[in-house]
């Protein structure tokens, strides 16, 4: 089946930035696809080339065998974007702004449908500036699917919605694809990467440094495991750290936190029993995409908390 | 889940521009400062048209009142706000606030949207020069302009150097804010030009050739003469053209779209 999204040899640079260094991806029908990275390591810039807001220095590009440059008129029928920070006028309705966009498509949605999808059909005459910023997201996820595409490029697009909404949506998003749309999803929140993505490409500096399932991505992490136990008592620091499945051992406050590889977890409740030492409270947590990355890239992603 | 869909029928689906254009002249009207804004005229109006000293007629203006004199001016007053703070700032702030960027991933475009904001202000302005010639005529018994289609022709003239010189302010300016800026940098010699602060027949020879070279002015000059029944010189009419290409070109090479 030829791919929906076909990147090849994408460059783009401003001025004397390159924004984007040679980035090439195919998406497949029906997937939701990954576009993971920092800010400012160019996933906006990689998408908006796919959308057709910005040219190329080089590289091609085919949307449903589309050229997005060329083919604008046509590509907008069937590829419904929803931008980050792009916002309507203040003054417009809800329910004007729907029925507004959905007048710009030959086949489009039931815009009633989509705004009670998503949970707008109390606001439906609220003015656009009025909204909360959870609500207005909701807006601009609703213009995205308002066309019925059958790709949408969907960017950053829980950033500002409470834990709940962002559950909500993302059990929206799967609705969506189920319905048989392709899903490229640019985030730099790893969970979201996790829990929706069948694939995903990391990006880091311009380049796409990794592209797998999120699960083969985790396994790649060096460091598989991470414990933390309150010990009953205190004990010597060596006697984990030789271990050889042991990367390191650090202490916060109370808490002993140890990482180490796939057999970690054998070795220190071993050791630990051994010496008649109780672990209590005891977590265990696999490499989860977030260790992953961070070992790629060598950095945290930036807006997310210093995780254990 | 399943949604349905919905195929408009071709009578149905109608013109994109025009389902924006109505979007964009509601939405117009629901912001209360412009609507305070688009009263100033009418007050002005009423204002002079009360005090004596403007409405008695004089020998000295060839039998015409200073009332009579300051309506062509009240009107490029009228299009001069429209222009600039009106359709310059929406369009700033559509750029600002990535209104156009969003329409670019849509079938409408963001050309359409530009478009219908320009048919909406002009529709508004249309309606104004309309109101202030009734209330004249009604309130205060001024003659409608005799010769009526040089009159149309220099009012739409007029219209469109504005409204040109609109888009090339909004072309330039980052945000709302600064197009609001230029746009008041702009407003007070644009006035003083069109006579606002003393009527053109009584400044300086020199002034006087300046203001004519200057859209309102060769707009209310224009206005002025197809009021008592001459057809508006040509000078005028190719100066009003000229800015309405001008600026309208120079809007186009200059006009980000974000």
């Amino acid at each position: 089946m030829p791919a929906v999204i076909d990147v090849q040899g994408l460059h783009k640079r401003y001025g004397d930035t390159v924004a984007v260094d040679d980035v090439s991806l195919t998406v497949a029908e029906g997937e939701i696809f990954g576009i993971l990275g920092r800010n400012g390591a160019g996933k906006t810039t990689t998408v908006e080339c796919i959308e057709g807001l910005r040219r190329p220095d080089r590289g091609e590009i085919r949307v449903l065998g589309l050229d997005p440059r060329r083919e604008r008129a046509e590509l907008t029928q069937v590829l419904g974007a929803q931008l980050q920070d792009s916002q309507l006028p203040d003054a417009i309705g809800v329910a004007e702004a729907l029925k507004l966009y959905s007048s710009f498509y030959r086949a489009p949605a039931d815009w009633h449908e989509i705004m009670d999808m998503l949970g707008l059909a109390s606001k439906a005459k609220t003015a656009f500036g009025k909204l909360s910023g959870g609500q207005k997201q909701r807006v601009s996820i609703a213009l995205a699917l308002v066309g019925n595409p059958r790709v949408a490029v969907l960017d950053e697009l829980t950033t500002g919605l409470d834990p709940q909404a962002r559950r909500d949506t993302w059990d929206l998003i799967e609705g969506v694809r189920s319905r048989g749309v392709t899903i490229v999803l640019v985030t730099h929140f790893m969970e979201e990467a996790e829990r929706l993505c069948d694939r995903v490409a990391v990006i880091d500096a311009g380049r796409v440094i990794a592209l797998d399932t999120p699960a083969a991505l985790a396994e790649q992490a060096e460091e598989q495991q991470r414990i933390q136990f309150r010990p009953s008592v205190p004990f010597d620091d060596t006697l984990l750290t030789s271990l050889p499945d042991v990367t390191s051992v650090i202490h916060r406050g109370d808490v002993v936190v140890v990482t180490g590889n796939s057999n970690a977890l054998n070795a220190v409740t071993s050791v630990l029993a051994r010496q008649q030492i109780v672990a209590r409270q005891l977590r265990v947590e696999q490499a989860s995409l977030e260790d992953a990355f961070v070992e790629l890239t060598g950095r945290h992603p930036s807006g997310q908390p210093e995780t254990v | 889940m399943s949604v349905t869909t919905v195929s408009h029928p071709a009578a149905q689906r109608g013109f994109a521009l025009g389902r924006l254009t109505l979007v964009e002249l509601r939405m117009l009207l629901r912001e209360r400062s412009r609507l305070i804004r688009m009263v100033i005229p009418f007050v002005l109006l009423v204002i002079f048209g009360s005090i004596p000293f403007y409405t008695h007629d004089r020998a000295s203006l060839g039998g015409y009142s200073l009332f009579d004199a300051y309506l062509p001016i009240l009107v490029s007053y009228a299009l001069a706000m429209v222009a600039l703070t009106g359709l310059a700032t929406v369009l700033a702030g559509y750029r600002e606030k990535g209104v156009l960027r969003r329409l670019q991933t849509t079938p409408a475009g963001p050309v359409r949207v530009l478009a219908a904001q320009i048919i909406s202000q002009l529709a508004v302005v249309a309606v104004m020069v309309v109101l202030i010639i009734a209330v004249a005529r009604l309130g205060y018994g001024v003659f409608l302009p005799r010769q009526a289609a040089g009159f149309v022709i220099a009012a739409l003239l007029a219209a469109a150097a504005l409204l040109s010189l609109g888009l090339l302010v909004a072309a330039v300016s980052k945000n709302s804010q600064a197009a609001q800026g230029i746009g008041l940098v702009l407003f007070f010699p644009l006035m003083f030009f069109a006579g606002l602060f003393f009527p053109i027949p009584v400044m300086p020879a020199f002034l006087q050739h300046l203001s004519h070279a200057t859209p309102l002015g060769a707009a209310v000059g224009a206005m002025s003469a197809a009021w008592v029944g001459h057809w508006p010189q040509a000078l005028q009419l190719w100066t009003l053209a000229a800015y309405a290409v001008g600026c309208g070109l120079a809007a186009a090479r200059f006009f980000r779209w974000e």
